[in-house]
This record gives C-alpha cells, structure tokens and sequence, in this order.
C-alpha cells in the first residue's frame, strides 16, 4: 500500500530582543553561566514579571508578515511542571488566546507555489540549560537562557514531504529574518524546530498517528529525520503493526530517531492565565503602526531583484533566501551595478566557497572572505576591460587567501590586462618568428591553427593581453 | 503611656518636637518587645541591631530636618512574607527556614526610603494560609486580650505586634481577609486597599489574583498615613495600577453625613454570634446619628463566595508555590533522584495546610476538571463583583461585621479546616472583587474580646472608607482600649 505523509512543524524562533521578556536582563549568548540573571528570571520569591512590550511589537510583526489574525484580548498563561531549569515551576506562555492566529505563508515546492497554513503563533520564555556529567555525579543549572523571548510558530499539518517541511522552514526563517526578529540561527538554537509526523495510506482524509521528533538542529538533520520516519512509519503499518503516539528524539550519529519516555506525553501541564499578568489588550492604532513599518519581506524582494536587476527566478530567489545573502547582493550592487554578474558571482564562486568553509548554514556575514564591496570591485575590473574573466578567477582566489582588495592585487601582480597594440604586437611578432611552421600551415588553409597562435601570445603575456586585441592583431598580420 | 503605645502620628509628632529620639523610641519597641513577646511570640524575626542602627540614621535626619516623611524613625514591624534585603524571610515555612533574600519588597524600600525603622518580621499561617497564626511551621501566636485565644489570620503576627505595643504600626498581607480578620481578632485597625493600589513586587505570593498589601495601625489616621507611603504604580507589578495616591491623611475629615452606606442582608445571617451583630447594629446606628442614610442592600451571590475563592486562590497558590522544590534556595532533601528530590523536599518543607492547598489547587486545574472548577469559580466570581457594581449604584460605601465571631481559642478549629475557613466569610467577597475594605473595632464581647465592624469600598476609594471608618472611630472609644485595661 502508498502510504503518504501529514507533516506539521513547530518552530521556536528566538527574538532579537535586548532585554528577557519579563525582566531587564541581557539575551547575548554565551555568556558565564548565570551571568545575564536577575531575580526576576530566576524565579525568586516575591519576583513579579512585566512583559517587555518589544516581544509583543515582534509577534506582531511576525503575525502580520505571515496573514495572521491578531487578538485584540490575547492572555498570557502559566504551563506547570517540575524541572530543574525551570526555576519558578512553570514556563509563562500563551494557550487558549495566542496573539496571532489564522495565518499562512506560501512556500515554493518543485516550480509551484504551494500555501501553508499557520495555526499560531504565540509568546513564550525559554527555559534554562541543565548540563551533566560535569561536576562529579550532580548536575549544574545554567539560567542565562530562562526568560528569553521566544516565538513559537505552529503550522497546520499541511505538509506532504521532507521536501516541502524543508523548503517551509527556509521561507519561514527568510521571513523572520528579514523583519528582524529573529537572527535564523540554528547552530546556535535560535531558530529550532519539532516536527510532527504522521502517515496514512494515500487517498485517506484520516489522520495517522502524530509522533513528535525532538531535536532537530539543521536542515538536514530535519530532512533525514522526517524521512526516516516517514519510512519507519509506513513500514510498520506496511507489516501490519500500530504506531504509538510518542515523542522521539533525532539520533545525529546513527541517523535514526529513536524513542523519547512515553511518560511525557501523558504530562498535564494545567494550564491557567497568569494571574500575575493582565490581559494584553492591542489596540488597532498599535497593530496599523507596525504593519506600516513591515520591511520588504522575502517575496517582495526576489520580486523586486527579477524586475529592478532583471535577474532570472533561480537566482532571485537563492539570492533571498537569507537576508544577510541579499543584502550582501545589495551591498555588491551599490559598489558596482551590474547585478546579473554580481549575482553570478555570488551564487557561483562565493557560494562555493562558503560550503568549503563551512560558512554557508552561520550567519556571520562579517565571517565571509569577501566584503560585498570587493566583490563589487572585482566585477567593476572585468567591465572596465582592466583584467579578463579568467584573470578575475586568479584575483578572487588571492583575495580569500591575503584579503587584499582586487586592485590592489592586480597592481602587485601586475594582472593588469595589456590592450596597448604595440606591447602585444612585439610578442605578437616574437611567436610567429617561433612557429613558422605552424604559420605556413595557417596559410595553407588550416584554419585551427589561429587559435593555437593566439594561445601562444596569451601565454607569452602571461595572459593579460586583451584577447579581443590580439584576435584583430594576429588576423592582420597573417593576411 | 510609654512610648512604645504611641500611634503613627503621635510618635511622629514626638519625635519632631524633640520629645524622644528614634534610638528611645525604637529602644523602648524592642524593650516592650523583650517584655511580653515571650507570651505572645508575635515575632518570627526581631532585628535588634539594624533597627538601632536605622534609629541612629533616622535622628541623625531628623536633626538636619531634611525629610517630612512621617514615617522617618518610626518602628514598624513586617509580616514574614515580605522580603527584606539581608534579613531572614520565611513565610513562617520551613521550605524557607533560612531564606535571606537578595533584595527588598518594593513596599520595604518605600518604607525604608521613607525612613521607618523595621524591628522585625512577624509570625504568619505557612504562605499566608490559615486565619488564625497557628498554621506557623514555627509556633503559633497568642492573642494579646485572651492568651488562650488565636490573633486570627494570616498576619495574626502583625495584628498581635500592633494590639501589644510590640512595633508602632505594621504591614500585613490580605488575601481573603488576612489583614481585617486578625485586625478585628485583636482590635486594630487593619486596611486592605484596592487591588493594584499597592505594589505586590517582593512579597512572597500566595494568590496573586487577590494579594494586596496593607497597613495595620493602632487607628485610623495612622492607617492613611501609612497607605499614602506605600501606595502607588510599580514599574516591577504589571497588576499594579497607575493612578495618582490621594492624600488619605488629609481626607478623614468631612464626616458621613449625606453618605449612603449599604447593610447587605446577606451579611446578617445564622451563625454569627449575637454580640457581634449587636455591637455592629450599634455601630451601624451610630453612624447613620451622625447623618449617614442607611441603605438595605442585596449582594445575592455572596453565599459562593467561599467555595468561589478555596478554588482560585489553591488553583495560583499550587502554581506559585511550584518554585520551592529544593533547587536554588530553602529546604532541599537528600534523595535518590531528582523525581524523589522534588517529592521529599516539598514533603519535609510545607505543612499540613499548604499541602491540602496545593493539592486542591492542583486538582482544580488538572485536565478535565479545569471547566467544572477553575473556569466555572471565574464566572461566578465575575457575578459577585457585579452584585457590588449594583450595590455601589446606590450606596457609598457597604458596612457589614468583619467576622462572625471574636477570636477563637487556640487548637479549636484546627481539626476542622472547613470551620476555619468559614471565619473568612464576610471577608472573602472583597478579595474576589478587588475592593478596598477596612476593620476597625467596635465593641467588646462579654469575654472582652474586640469586634471588628468593616467598611468597604467603591474601587480605589479608600478615602471614602477611611472617612466613615475616622467619623465612627472618633465617636467612640473602642481605639484607645488597650489589651491590659481588659477587666
């Protein structure tokens, strides 16, 4: 039997906020343990939270990018359970009222554009770090994490493949990205995801049974883990076994998601309002107030790059499928307009080199080899006739190694591309005294020859003459 | 009189003509403390050398005239369920037995800006939990009039320290009747303001939907002039509002005459004992002499009230006491494992009435109960503030008894949590509707034990209660008796 997939994801999205989201404490990460606490966030007695209003303005942006429905009269609520980094016994987030509802975003999927449609997205502090097995038989409590603001974005279970799970958590995260609420890193956990996944056989509008998988930290991990199950899944029922509802964790190492207790699913974390915050009451002046300062999303810019660049789909849409990447394109622009090979150079050699270096998931564009302005530059040299294509290949590869800007290498390099007829006329010259014979077969007809010649000048200029001089030089001096 | 029987006012009028100095007057607290505390055990905590020492600081201000703060050098005690930087706060649990916060209550700093000096933190029920001071994992506290009787609760510490001269005034906490009910026990005057009116920051929550901090003063005046000091928004209480402090002190005087004060017939019911019906008939008809128009009023929800409130206030009591789990701070067991840590830890910290509590609140929000219980005590709680809403369209303020009865005798009800409970009853209803409510004394019972007559109000009009409660205050002499002229 055919069995097909139903595929919905949680997304925790962390936000870019200065301060915690009930307290003045910083968010950096990696901090000393337990640096960046206060009173408030390590759940002292007496302590009362205040909601920072920065966190709300950010739920609503992300609301508003994605179609949300925003609560006028959302609430905040108490999840109850016991954990060592959970320091006041509950994790303040939303429940019966998210703030945003009702939303979707629309993802590419094989040349196609295909709507996703979002539950929720709602508020919430993270909890803190336990480490073990680093101080005898105990275990140390990091609190730098508790209280730090969080987004967590449901989708409804409309999605069918890993494909598509993956290509939605790239779109999500190019929009959270590029409204600046979330830096999308998910080496660091500040973009991370549970997905759950379900099969039933094709052409059924039941519901298989949902597993949560836990701990996906990449998009790869999250692309082998949703197939494994996928595969796990349809051949138990194939053999005609039963799932049990389960949460199960991603094993990096051996591939496979293996069992998580099954006591965490039968928790019952009573939830209840907050008693401690008052209903978050968000007025119409509020919501049109961040909805005019919406930034240029994903899908308008891949839009705008098409149109204002005249760039192909492909590249459009790789070049916006990050924010740090188009601006980078932007920046590259600005230094030197021509954005088609701009944009040729980016998806080609920079992203090569990106995926050598391992640079392609971070996002530290201030870690990239190559300032966009340089890159600028270097493009701005093959216009201007001062280097050939293939020399730009020679200074892009000086540049990752000595850093040095691109004129700056071809002046002490001397890569300069030489047009001055005379120069190339005397090597010119030199190579038709060297090869007689081969000149008396061009005569007679041997037409391939040319190119062997002007190779041979190309080579003896070290390959900086002007290939379009030494063509028009060559052709008159055989006549 | 020794100084230590001053009221608020009075000592601070002393200390600015010169007559004492904060050092004699804190000096002779601490020595009335020394002296009958032993019997009354109204202290968890006596602070002697800060309290001398914020003496000394307090007259060194008072010479250079820099402060008008009424407040500046005057000794005041705290229930132990507010934190004091440095000093040990426990909430009278053993979960919390050598607790010393980090850093001070948002009303301990306005105190202490203001230049009080704190003697010391008073004995509670465990968390605020009980109406009669003996539910402490320490001892329990005796009432100054009857030794053998209980202060009632929960500040039933602060009520006793008060009534025994053992601080000059003192701040308690009212949930459901924690600072008028001991009040009235002891014959003070005991004020729980509007919810929001007073910053809940630093005091250890018991129910937050309905904790509100209050003074808890030898009369009325001192009760304004100690609300004006630590009323006000905070930054740090999301629940606190923003709304200008009036000036309560300077709004007692104007009399009753015109006002329309509210008698809820539900409030006169079987069960109470006769002297406090009387006493309040009395009090009643003494103020509608001094021209007060006496209403009959229908608060028809209020006999759900208990039931509505053992409900919310167990369901966020379970739910904040969860951070005591023997993780960072307070009581930790010795266990295997981290499921038996937890378990051991709160099983050895919390006694018999937080336990029943948390389990209460526990199951009242569990899944599938929710609805039936926790939802369904909201709607009915939104009903009884309706009733007051309707009650306040034709009244100004509601006089009902503040308990049924006088203090009962230690050990009495212990056995029978639900006739403790029952103590709360004309108190509660406040609480769930977030109004301001005062008790002050009224009368004597024939055993000598004070009643206590509470006013309550419209929201965030204390001043309108505090008038009522000085007009009647200043026509009789229930105030000015004192524990020792009992005969």
């Amino acid at each position: 039997m055919n069995y097909e997939p139903v595929i919905g994801l949680e997304v925790h999205a962390q936000l870019l906020t200065d301060s915690k989201i009930f307290c003045g404490c910083s968010t950096r990460f990696g901090a000393e343990p337990n640096a960046n606490t206060c009173p408030v966030c390590i759940g002292l007695p007496g302590v009362l939270p205040v909601l920072n209003r920065k966190v709300v303005e950010f739920a609503l942006r992300a609301g508003l990018a994605t179609h949300c429905e925003i609560t006028r009269a959302s609430r905040l609520a108490r999840k109850n359970y016991f954990y060592p980094d959970l320091p006041k016994g509950y994790q303040i987030s939303q429940y019966e009222l998210p703030i945003c509802e009702h939303g979707y975003i629309d993802i590419e999927v094989s040349g196609a554009t295909k709507r996703v449609r979002l539950t929720r997205i709602h508020m919430e502090e993270d909890a803190g770090k336990n480490i073990h097995d680093q101080h005898g038989d105990s275990s140390l409590v990091d609190l730098n994490r508790a209280g730090v603001p969080l987004l967590e974005i449901v989708s409804e279970p409309d999605l069918r493949s890993a494909d598509e799970a993956v290509s939605y958590l790239k779109t999500l995260r190019a929009i959270v990205q590029f409204l600046g609420v979330c830096d999308g890193n998910m080496e660091e956990g500040s973009f991370r995801c549970d997905a759950n996944v379900s099969v039933r056989p094709a052409g059924s509008d039941r519901l298989g049974t949902k597993i949560e998988i836990k701990n996906l930290n990449s998009f790869k991990a999250i692309e082998k883990a949703i197939a494994f199950e996928i595969e796990r899944q349809s051949d138990v029922l194939s053999g005609g076994g039963q799932l049990v509802q389960e949460t199960r964790l991603w094993d990096e190492h051996r591939e496979e998601t293996r069992s998580m207790r099954s006591k965490e699913s039968a928790h019952d974390y009573r939830y209840f309002p907050d008693p401690d915050l008052l209903p978050l009451v968000i007025n119409a002046d509020w919501i049109a107030e961040v909805r005019a300062g919406l930034p240029e999303l994903p899908a308008a810019r891949k839009a705008r790059f098409m149109q204002g660049y005249q760039l192909p789909a492909y590249e459009a849409e790789l070049l916006t499928s990050r924010k740090d990447i188009a601006d980078y394109f932007e920046e590259a622009v600005t230094a030197h307009a021509n954005a088609k090979a701009v944009a040729n150079w980016i998806v080609g050699d920079l992203f090569r080199v990106l995926k050598e270096q391992k640079l392609d998931e971070e996002f530290y564009i201030d870690r990239w080899p190559v300032a966009a302005e340089r890159l600028g530059e270097l493009v701005r040299l093959i216009d201007q006739g001062k280097i050939s294509g293939k020399i730009a290949k020679t200074v892009f590869a000086e540049m990752l190694s000595s850093g040095k800007s691109p004129q700056q290498i071809v002046s002490d390099k001397g890569l300069e591309q030489v047009s001055d007829r005379s120069s190339i006329e005397i090597e010119i010259d030199r190579v038709l005294a060297a090869n007689g014979k081969q000149v008396e077969q061009y005569k007679s007809g041997n037409d391939k020859i040319f190119g062997y010649l002007v190779g041979q000048v190309m080579k003896a200029t070290g390959g900086k003459a002007n290939p379009q001089t030494v063509n028009n030089l060559l052709r008159a001096k055989l006549q | 009189m020794t100084l230590a029987a001053l009221t608020l006012h009075a000592a601070s009028d002393t200390l600015r003509r010169r007559e004492c100095s904060s050092v004699e007057l804190t000096e002779a607290v601490l020595a009335r403390i020394a002296a009958s505390d032993e019997n009354i055990r109204a202290y968890l905590t006596v602070d002697r050398q800060g309290a001398r020492d914020q003496a000394r600081q307090a007259d060194k201000l008072l010479s250079e005239n820099k402060s008008d703060s009424p407040l500046l050098g005057v000794p005041l005690a705290l229930k132990d369920n507010f934190l004091t930087r440095g000093l040990k706060t426990t909430c009278a649990s053993k979960i919390l037995g050598d607790f010393v916060p980090p850093y001070d209550a948002t009303t301990v700093a306005k105190l202490r800006n203001a230049g009080a000096v704190i003697v010391g933190k008073t004995n509670l029920d465990e968390f605020a939990m009980g109406s009669s001071a003996e539910n402490s994992a320490f001892h329990p506290t005796r009432n100054p009039w009857d030794g053998a009787r209980v202060p009632g609760g929960s500040s039933g510490g602060s009520a006793a320290a008060v009534a025994a001269d053992e601080c000059i005034a003192a701040l308690g906490t009212d949930t459901g009747g924690s600072i008028r009910q001991p009040a009235a026990c002891c014959g003070i005057v005991g004020l729980k303001p509007s919810y929001g009116r007073v910053s809940r920051y630093g005091i250890i929550a018991f129910a937050s939907s309905m904790d509100q901090v209050g003074p808890m003063t030898k009369d009325v005046r001192d009760s304004a002039l100690l609300l004006e000091a630590i009323a006000g928004h905070d930054p740090a209480d999301a629940t606190s509002v923003q709304r200008p402090v009036p000036k309560y002190s300077e709004a007692l005087t104007g009399g009753v005459k015109g006002l329309r004060l509210g008698v809820p017939r539900e409030y006169f019911v079987a069960g109470m004992a006769p002297e406090v019906e009387q006493a309040v008939r009395r009090a009643i008809a003494e103020l509608e002499k001094q021209g007060a128009r006496i209403e009959d009023i229908s608060l028809p929800h209020t006999s759900y009230a208990v039931a509505v409130y053992y409900i919310i206030a167990t369901a966020e009591a379970s739910s904040n006491l969860a951070r005591y789990d023997g993780m960072r701070y307070g009581h930790r067991a010795e266990a295997a494992d981290l499921n038996d840590t937890y378990m051991l830890s709160r099983e050895e910290g919390f006694g018999a009435e937080v336990k029943r509590r948390i389990m209460l609140g526990t199951y009242a929000l569990s899944a599938g109960y929710y609805e039936a219980y926790y939802l369904k005590a909201q709607r009915v709680r939104a009903l009884i503030k309706r009733d007051f809403d309707q009650a306040f369209a034709s009244c100004d303020a509601i006089v009902t008894p503040t308990m049924p009865t006088t203090a009962f005798k230690i050990g009495e009800k212990t056995q029978d949590p639900l006739q403790m409970y029952l103590s709360d009853i004309y108190t509660i209803s406040v609480n769930l509707a977030g109004l301001p409510a005062i008790s002050l004394p009224c009368g004597f019972d024939k055993a000598g034990l004070p009643i206590g007559l509470q006013i309550i109000g419209k929201p965030f009009d204390e001043a309108t209660i505090l008038r009522v409660a000085y007009a009647y205050e200043q026509a009789t002499e229930c105030h000015t008796m004192k524990p020792e002229d009992r005969g």
